[in-house]
């Protein structure tokens, strides 16, 4: 447990150091939900949500900064395996699954704590909820911030170039955050988008947020959470097999 | 494990690594007693940081194996990683940190309590000179300092083994000086084994008790400096010639004159009772219708050894790309 708290204790000091990191990311989800949102908002309400469509994409859009930060995450191994500081912790006396968790909760946690970033924004533009429907969402963002930080370290571990995961994570990251209901509603689509739509796992992170901060959900949250926590585990197991077959 | 084995500090046995059909490391073993500084000195390429990274269990090795401190590298590698501290090529220390932060990641890492952690964090950031830096990002640190930190952090676990490879690459000649001053101090105080690698001639010479000559994938000598370079007989001479062949076969005329090597149109000799022989020598020289531009006399290096040994010069080794590269990105990281 030290040794995972010890790597967890290290992303939390390094993004608390970087502004430029904090603020930069924020940027496309708050654009998002301020234009995005506000721009459409007028114009109509998605039926079955009563609170119109800003407040129907808030979930989306903090799942998405979820999403985009802890992919991303999975930047460090690549970064510590390229400038040596990965070396550093291979040759001590620790298991690399102990870690690869840490990795994987240091970027979790900076995941979610984007996440509630903007979900207090949101909260200035408009779109209230009360703190029980907060503490609903919250387990969601859990999930979704460690199946995919864990998902970009399996990524990561298989990559030397910086350039080169940014491009994958890229590829990777906007098809699942488009097809995950994030920005529309499920019902009503054509079969084989909504096929794919539930082929995604954030899909269940987006509704079981949606049903936490709105009430309404088109996917049932149980289902939503069995999902992702398989997901997670899955992740995980895929993310610390490839982390320990890392050679230098 | 049974207790020869134990005696020594690190056994080495017939090691081999071959990457992609390629012998990096070809069959070498050696042993280093408890509190030694041993040194791995060779070109680029010949193998060190191969014997490094398996000695510290980054690599397995192909063939062979290898003990430290009575744990073996194949079969009980974490307790080779207890029993070792490694300050590597190129710096691994974290920039976003501050040289406090990384000494205490590395002190949790190896799982030292609290208040020993503490205490020895402050003992060898005072040991490297760094105690009054401790809250200072490392990426303010120079080269230099990055260097003692990573000593320092090497330690913070009092391993019995410390790896150094290539502690002063690209280091100017000052903090070079100033590097090896705290080698030498660390050996003398704490009194550690070290083994490390160069291709520093004067590093190797000055800071080892015994030298392992490594050249394109085995070691080709190993003994203490001194004895390296007493297989050189009486002293140097360095002529520069017109006609290095010609220069060349003196030596195959007289008995106290012997070839080591021929370079950039120099040869090299040793020579028995060079400053009495020197007149003649040039004497020679003339008659055998050589004109002799510059002549110079000294004492046998390791440097010297190397040549006597392989025909080559270190030295003259050009560095390859990466090589370049590196030090480039160290220069910038600076």
């Amino acid at each position: 447990m030290e040794v995972v708290y010890t790597l967890w204790l290290r992303s939390i000091k390094r993004y608390v150091r970087s502004k430029s990191r904090l603020i930069g990311s924020l940027g496309m989800p708050f654009f998002f939900l301020a234009i995005l949102g506000m721009g459409l908002n007028s114009l109509f309400t998605v039926p079955g949500y009563g609170k119109g469509y800003m407040a129907f994409i808030t979930p989306g859009v903090v799942a998405m900064t979820i999403l985009f930060t802890s992919m991303f995450s999975g930047i460090q191994v690549v970064w510590d395996k390229r400038f040596g500081f990965l070396k550093e912790t291979l040759v001590a006396p620790v298991k690399r699954t102990e870690i690869m968790l840490g990795q994987t909760f240091g970027g979790a946690t900076v995941a979610l704590i984007q996440g509630l970033l903007i979900l207090s924004l949101s909260y200035f533009l408009g779109v209230h909820f009360s703190l029980m429907s907060f503490l609903i969402a919250l387990p969601y963002m859990v999930l979704t911030g460690i199946s995919f930080t864990a998902l970009g370290i399996a990524f990561a571990s298989q990559m030397e170039d910086m350039h080169g995961f940014q491009l994958i994570i890229n590829f990777i990251v906007f098809p699942v955050f488009f097809l995950s209901g994030a920005l529309f509603p499920l019902e009503g689509l054509p079969s084989w988008l909504r096929n794919l739509a539930l082929a995604d796992p954030l899909t269940y992170g987006v509704e079981g947020m949606r049903f936490g901060l709105l009430g309404v959900s088109q996917i049932s949250p149980v289902t939503s959470i069995v999902v992702l926590t398989s997901f997670s585990f899955a992740t995980v197991l895929v993310g610390g097999f490839l982390f320990s077959r890392i050679r230098l | 494990m049974d207790s020869i084995l134990k005696m020594s500090m690190v056994k080495v046995q017939e090691l081999t690594k071959v990457f992609n059909g390629l012998e990096a490391v070809k069959k070498i073993s050696f042993t280093i007693e408890e509190g030694e500084i041993f040194g791995l000195l060779g070109p680029n390429g010949a193998g060190k940081t191969t014997t490094i990274s398996i000695l510290s269990t980054l690599l397995s090795p192909t063939y062979g194996t290898a003990w430290i401190n009575g744990h073996n590298v194949i079969t009980d590698p974490d307790g080779v990683r207890k029993s070792i501290g490694v300050v590597f090529q190129d710096p691994s220390l974290d920039d976003e940190l501050t040289a406090y932060e990384n000494m205490d990641f590395h002190g949790r890492m190896y799982r030292l309590p609290r208040s020993e952690r503490k205490k020895k964090i402050e003992e060898m950031l005072t040991l490297v000179d760094l105690w009054n830096r401790k809250d200072d990002l490392v990426k303010t640190f120079s080269g230099g300092m990055k260097r003692r930190l990573e000593l320092a952090r090497g330690l913070l676990h009092s391993p019995k083994v410390l790896f150094l490879d290539e502690p002063t690459l690209g280091l100017d000649p000052q903090t070079r000086r100033h590097i090896w001053e705290y080698i030498e101090r660390l050996n003398r105080d704490v009194g550690i084994t070290i083994i490390l690698t160069t291709h520093y001639m004067e590093e190797a010479d000055k800071l080892c008790d015994r030298v392992a000559i490594m050249d394109a994938d085995k070691i080709i000598a190993m003994d203490t400096p001194e004895n390296l370079k007493n297989l050189i007989r009486g002293d140097l001479v360095i002529v520069k010639g017109n006609n290095a062949g010609k220069l060349k076969l003196i030596s195959e005329t007289i008995e106290w004159v012997r070839f080591i090597g021929a370079h950039d149109g120099m040869v090299t000799f040793s020579v028995d009772e060079a400053e009495k022989r020197i007149a003649n020598l040039i004497i020679m020289a003339h008659e055998a219708g050589v004109q002799v531009d510059s002549i110079q006399i000294r004492r046998a290096t390791l440097e010297d050894v190397f040549l006597h040994f392989t025909g080559r010069n270190l030295r003259a080794e050009k560095s390859n790309g990466i090589e370049k590269m590196r030090m480039a990105w160290r220069a910038m990281r600076r």
